[in-house]
Parts: C-alpha cells; sequence; structure tokens
C-alpha cells in the first residue's frame, strides 16, 4: 500500500528567486510579484504573502497591480528556471524516500512507504520535510495519505499545515474539500458549480454516468483517483549522476528466494561499480516495478560508506519481506542514492596487536530493522543534574573515553522522571527517618548525604536558585534508594522543600 | 584411586561435551575471580558461549536494579563491546561505568516490544565480535531461549537475559525451564556495617538456582568494584551462607 506525500509550495517562483539572489531578508516585508507573458498581455504569475495580503492575485494585469500597490517590487518570471530548480529541490527529497517526482509547476510527490520508519515514523517525517524547507526559506505545506489525488488535494486546501491522514481514511478526510482540489480543468470546475456541486462528497454522492456523459471520464477518474481506488504511478525522478544497476525479467518473479539471488547479484554489480569510482554506499534503494504499474520499495542505510557485497545483500535480503510482490516483479532496480568516498585504511597486523573487533555490520542490520534512533550509546555530558549528565550519540560514533566523575555512587536505574514521596525527615540537613514511596511505607535505616547539586542558570532562569540535596539511604530489607530534597532545607527560593526518589541502587 | 576416576570422569565429560557442541570449540570461561564462586561452577567459571540468565529477588523483579548491575559486572570483564537490548530505557549510563563497563563500550537497542528485542538479542548473539549481549527480557520461552543459546554457542558471545516483569507476581515465571547454562537471582542485602553513619558497600545475596552440570548454590557477597569483579562478604568468607538463612531472606 502507498504512502503519498505531497509537498506544496505555494510561493515557489518567489521563494526561488530570494534564494537565487541570496536576497531574502530585506525584501522578506515587501510586496512581491513576478510578471509573465501571456501573449500580448503582461500578467502576475505569482505573489508573496505580502503582495497577497494587499489583494494581488496571480492572473490579473501586470498594470493593474502596479496601480493597487505603489512600492511593488517586480521581478520577471522564468518557468523554466523554476522547473530546473524543483527538479534539484525532488532530488534533495530523495533523502526521504527513493520514489520522488516533481509535481509541476508547485510541488513535490514522493512514496515514503517503506522508508519513514528511517526518520523516525511518519509524523516526524512531515515535519521534518516542513522544517527543512522553512529553514530554507521555503514556504511548504505537506500531507501524507494512501493516494497521490488525496495528498494533493490537503496539501493545497487542507487548513493545517501539515496534514497526516491515517491508512483507509481517505474518504472522510478529501469529502469536505471543495471541487477545485480535485485536480480538474478551471472550466470543468467552474461548470460543476453552476450545476451545484461544491464539494467532493457532493460529486462522489451523485451517479457517474450523467457526470460522464457531461463532462466525459476525467471527473470520474479524478474522483478515484483522490479515493485511492485506482492506481496514480508515481515515475520516480532518476538523477544523472546516480549509480544505478537493473534487472528486467521476462518472467516476473515473486519468490523469496528468487528476489533474494538477484539482489545478491544486483548487489555484486553495484559494489563493482562503486570500486571503479572508490565510493562506498551510505544509502541504497531496492525499488520493484510490479507487473500492475505499483513500485515497491525498500530502502537501507549504513553508519559508514559499504562495499562489500555480502554486507550489502544481507541488509537488503533483510527487507524481503517488507516487499509484496503481488502478481510478480518485472524489473529490479538497486540504485545508490547516497555515496561516499571510501578512504583507504591500513589494517592491524595481528601480529602486532588484536584488531579491534568491528561491529559495523551489526549496527546496520540492527538500525534497518529497527530504526536509526533505536540504536545509541550513552556519551557524558558537562553537567551536574543527572538527567542531563548523558547524551546519545550514535553507535558508531568514535570512543570519546570520557567519563563520569567517580566521587559518589549512582543508582543503576534512574527514574524517567522523579517521583514525589511522602517523607518524615529533619530540616535543614538530615536525611528522612522514613519515607512512602508508591503506597509503602519504608524505615530509613541507614544513608548518606548530602550531595548538593545546583540549578543550571545558564538553562532557565528559575533554576539560578534552585538546589537539590541528594541522599543514598537504605531501608529496614537493604534496598537503597536515591532520594533528593529540591530546596536546601532553609530558603524557599531555593525549591519546594518537596521529596522525590530519584533512582534505585542495586 | 579417587584422582584416578575422577579424571576418567572428566575425559568422558570432556567427550559428551564435544559430541553435543557441533563446532568441537575448546570453551572459554570467565571466572569470577573468588574461589567460592568459581568451585560451584563447572569448569571453574561461567562458560562464555553461553546463555545465563539473571533475575532480581523481591522488588528487584520489578526495577531489576541489582540483577542489572551482576549483568554489566560480568559484561565488564569481557572484552569488546557490549550490546544492551531494552523495551524501556532506565538504565543510568554512569551506574554501569562505576561497574568497569564504561560508556564507550555499550550499545544500547531501544526495541518496540518483547518479540523484536528477543530477534535482536539473538542477532547479537550470533554475531560473534560483541564481547557480551545482555537483555532485559520478561517472557522467555524454552524455544527462545535454545535459539538464543545455540547462536551464544556458535559464536562464542555471552549472552546475559536480565529477567525483569512488569509485576511482582509475574516473577513466579522465573520457575519455567529454558535452555540457559546458569540461572541467577540476586537480591539486594544491608550493605556493610560502617564504624561511622552513612551507607557502606552493597551486599548482595547472590542465589545460584540452576546450573548445567552443577549444583545450585547461595553466596552472600559484596556488589561489584570498579572492575565488575565481585567477592564473598568478608564476614561470613570464613563459613557459607546456609540454605536456611537464604530463604528466610527471600
Amino acid at each position: 500500500m502507498a504512502r503519498v506525500v505531497s509537498v506544496y509550495l505555494p510561493t515557489w517562483p518567489i521563494d526561488r528567486l530570494l534564494r537565487a539572489t541570496r536576497a531574502g531578508a530585506p525584501e522578506l516585508s515587501k510586496p512581491i510579484i513576478l510578471i509573465g507573458r501571456h501573449g500580448a498581455q503582461r500578467l502576475v504569475t505569482a505573489v508573496n504573502v505580502e503582495a497577497a495580503r494587499l489583494g494581488l492575485r496571480s492572473g490579473m494585469p501586470a498594470t493593474k497591480a502596479q496601480a493597487l500597490v505603489p512600492e511593488l517590487v517586480i521581478h520577471h518570471a522564468d518557468p523554466d528556471a523554476d522547473a530546473k530548480a524543483l527538479e534539484r529541490l525532488a532530488v534533495w527529497a530523495l533523502r526521504y524516500s527513493p520514489v520522488v517526482a516533481t509535481d509541476t509547476p508547485d510541488g513535490l510527490v514522493m512514496d515514503t512507504a517503506g522508508a519513514d520508519h528511517l526518520h523516525g515514523g511518519e509524523s516526524a517525517m512531515v515535519a521534518d520535510v516542513g522544517r527543512r524547507l522553512r529553514q530554507a526559506g521555503i514556504t511548504a505545506r505537506v500531507a501524507i495519505s494512501d493516494a497521490w489525488g488525496a495528498s494533493h488535494a490537503l496539501a493545497r486546501f487542507a487548513v493545517a499545515e501539515t496534514v497526516i491522514v491515517p491508512r483507509g481514511t481517505v474518504r472522510i478526510s478529501v469529502g469536505p474539500l471543495p471541487i477545485a482540489a480535485l485536480r480538474l480543468p478551471m472550466d470543468i470546475v467552474g461548470d460543476l458549480r453552476r450545476l451545484g456541486f461544491n464539494r467532493v462528497s457532493d460529486l462522489s454522492a451523485t451517479p457517474r454516468a450523467p457526470l460522464a456523459l457531461r463532462f466525459g471520464p476525467i471527473v470520474g477518474r479524478r474522483l478515484d483517483q483522490a479515493f485511492g481506488d485506482s492506481a496514480e504511478p508515481i515515475d520516480p525522478l532518476r538523477p544523472a549522476d546516480m549509480i544505478e544497476v537493473r534487472r528486467t525479467f521476462v518472467e516476473p518473479i515473486g519468490a523469496a528466494d528468487t528476489i533474494a539471488r538477484y539482489i545478491g547479484k544486483l548487489a555484486k554489480e553495484l559494489c563493482d561499480r562503486l570500486e571503479e569510482k572508490g565510493l562506498g554506499v551510505l544509502r541504497a534503494d531496492l525499488v520493484c516495478h510490479l507487473v500492475d504499474n505499483r513500485i515497491q520499495v525498500a530502502r537501507v542505510g549504513t553508519a559508514k560508506p559499504l562495499q562489500e557485497v555480502q554486507r550489502l545483500t544481507r541488509l537488503l535480503c533483510d527487507k524481503i519481506e517488507k516487499i509484496d510482490p503481488g502478481f510478480g516483479i518485472e524489473i529490479l532496480r538497486l540504485a545508490a542514492t547516497l555515496v561516499q568516498p571510501i578512504e583507504a585504511s591500513q589494517k592491524v597486523s595481528s601480529l602486532i596487536e588484536a584488531s579491534a573487533a568491528d561491529v559495523t555490520d551489526l549496527v546496520d542490520v540492527l538500525a534497518n530493522r529497527l530504526g536509526e534512533r533505536s540504536l545509541y550509546r550513552m556519551a557524558p555530558a558537562q553537567s551536574d543534574v543527572p538527567e542531563r549528565s548523558f547524551v546519545r550519540v550514535a553507535a558508531t560514533a568514535p570512543a570519546t573515553n570520557a567519563k563520569w566523575p567517580i566521587d559518589w555512587p549512582r543508582p543503576s536505574r534512574l527514574l524517567s522522571s522523579p517521583e514525589k514521596i511522602e517523607t518524615v525527615a529533619l530540616l535543614p540537613d538530615h536525611p528522612p527517618v522514613s519515607f512512602t514511596w508508591r503506597g509503602i511505607r519504608r524505615r530509613v535505616r541507614r544513608a548518606d548525604g548530602p550531595e548538593r547539586v545546583f540549578g543550571e542558570w545558564w538553562k532557565r532562569d528559575a533554576e539560578f536558585v534552585a538546589v537539590r540535596d541528594y541522599f543514598r539511604v537504605e531501608d529496614e530489607a537493604g534496598e537503597r534508594f536515591w532520594i533528593f530534597r529540591a530546596g536546601d532545607g532553609e530558603h524557599a527560593a531555593t525549591g519546594s522543600h518537596h521529596w522525590f526518589l530519584h533512582g534505585i541502587f542495586a | 584411586m579417587e584422582g584416578a576416576a575422577n579424571r576418567v570422569l572428566h575425559d568422558l565429560r570432556a567427550k559428551v561435551a564435544r559430541l553435543e557442541s557441533p563446532q568441537l570449540r575448546a570453551r572459554t570461561i570467565l571466572p569470577f575471580g573468588d574461589v567460592a564462586i568459581d568451585g560451584k561452577l563447572p569448569g571453574g567459571g561461567l562458560v562464555v558461549g553461553a546463555l545465563h540468565e539473571v533475575a532480581g529477588g523481591g522488588n528487584g523483579a520489578v526495577d531489576g536494579a541489582a540483577a542489572a548491575l551482576f549483568a554489566a559486572g560480568i559484561a565488564a570483564r569481557t572484552v569488546g563491546q557490549v550490546l544492551w537490548c531494552v523495551t524501556r530505557h532506565d538504565l543510568f549510563a554512569a551506574a554501569l561505568a562505576q561497574a568497569g563497563l564504561g560508556p564507550d563500550r555499550v550499545i544500547y537497542l531501544e526495541a518496540g516490544d518483547e518479540k523484536s528485542l528477543l530477534s535482536s538479542f539473538e542477532e547479537g548473539a550470533r554475531h560473534g565480535c560483541l564481547g557480551a549481549v545482555v537483555a532485559e527480557v520478561s517472557k522467555l520461552s524454552m524455544t527462545a531461549s535454545r535459539r538464543l543459546h545455540l547462536a551464544a554457542e556458535a559464536s562464542g558471545t555471552m549472552a546475559i537475559a536480565v529477567r525483569r516483569w512488569r509485576r511482582q507476581t509475574e516473577a513466579a515465571d522465573f520457575g519455567q525451564p529454558t535452555a540457559s547454562a546458569t540461572r541467577w537471582r540476586v537480591s539486594a542485602l544491608p550493605s556493610v556495617p560502617l564504624p561511622v553513619p552513612g551507607v557502606g558497600r552493597a551486599r548482595w545475596l547472590l542465589e545460584l538456582i540452576r546450573c548445567r552440570a552443577g549444583e545450585s548454590a547461595d553466596f552472600l557477597v559484596d556488589a561489584c568494584d570498579g572492575e565488575g569483579r565481585l567477592r564473598l562478604s568478608s564476614d561470613l568468607a570464613d563459613r557459607s551462607f546456609t540454605a536456611r538463612d537464604a530463604r528466610w531472606r527471600a
């Protein structure tokens, strides 16, 4: 099942121009329009947000726009350059999915089924697309759903900037949209309006035959495409310099063993090509073209540039179970979408010292199975506050040899957020005599402390005077806990003087 | 006479072990470094290419604090990186570092569910370049444990399953048979008394509940030191901890 992301760039020609001329910042607040020729007429082809606020619309005569707004910044439209830049943007979007195409004139479309987990799931991926484009100064609206038609409509006509439609609920989300969202020619939209159709749901509730008789087959087709009932394959963009190998089959293949065998052959060819250029693959896409014109994609990523046939085959073969061959696979395509030069390094001879074991391949296998973010190492961070004293780093990051200070014992379990406990304790610097945690009262037999941790004023103003006093306490049964009091026990400003349990010692 | 009989038995055992293990690999042993504990284990220590199980006693069945530190102590004494698989992350890496398992050596893996956790655990045990693989699992079926044990045996990697349950009542699951080579239960005991107020070095009751080709035993030990080593608690070093005391503690 496809998951189609549609990216709508409402002010793409202007954003592109401002990025190209590096004049983004000072002109942002000014109304900007682009003008182009339409026969003998000079028409407005694009307006920015500020110009739209002043009432300018694309399609109005340029002279009228100039008359309406005095300090108008006018540039000449260049549709060819826009299209070329859009293609370059599509190449950038290959980072999200191998199936990306331009949705001319003002959008991108990509199929992210089977690739979203590498970006932390659909919602994280969609948010990431929007954020990165906005950071680059490009206005973008993103929608993801089961069908191209639906995503296209939602990106352009939904209220929210990002729309995520769960699987199988396309009908509910597309129904309330206006019929202009259906990618129909403008004259048909006008005629349909005149007939009293305003929303997509009105149109889908009407018998098809009279509509087809009056407007031709296009209305029915667009409706099917919007609801995902008819296939609408995306013709994936392929950059010219991408290293790619392919196999076309006379007889479609479908068995897992057969796919695995051909993956092995393709991986061998790809690695040979990579070796010629001295490159290693960081991201490889296996694209399966099915006989019924659908495309299935498996994407694998590696932590370090990879040129070994066995490892690449292993990673790709792990993905076979995710591929649904349907009626069979006609073309198998393996592309290295992200490559990096391989640096030759000298191997340590086993005569001198034992070579360090390399676990990169295991990390790759597990990261492709569970997602990149579920594998990590903990590195010490410069902070005395326990929950900030570590940061997650990549599993294959170089060793830092950094260490935590070992003055005080640390509990082996740290609660994700400190839990409040009821205590009987003397102020200011005594440990509690007893405390109640999760409904069980424990009498403190032994205690160590306090270890005072000061707030980090450079993070938040409230931490300027905040203090925590940590105690290690042991109850009658010998269980050891890490508890703290918020505040120094004397000054109310330093904390609430409530007690919390933060960790469990072994 | 007795020595000769022992030698015959020893040779026979070695022969059977070679028949059982397909790789004919000489088994590597990781000793605890304490005669009392190593003496109870066949071969004088933990078999490296095998699955071992650790659980906490009492509340430790839920928090698994002592069990995790015990596993970290064992993993710290192996060579190479350590893969630590969890489903919920509440380990404090600084504490593992204090047991000798530095931050550069541990790769954490956070799996979404038990199924993918077990498959990652097996993948790690099969790989062969890791020093040890630790996984915090609640359910461990006979089939799963046998797979894990075979994977560990084939690669010569130590696999440690830290058994940890959501609720105290589920801990009865620990009685179910599995294919692990040893099965331990670690419970926290009151720490070593100090002459001044304060908490001394932590002490554990270490129960060897099951041991393949060996007998079960109880030890009263001081918790892991900076290099992950245990030692029999000093005030009890001259006499063994009796089974009656163990029952009373548990």
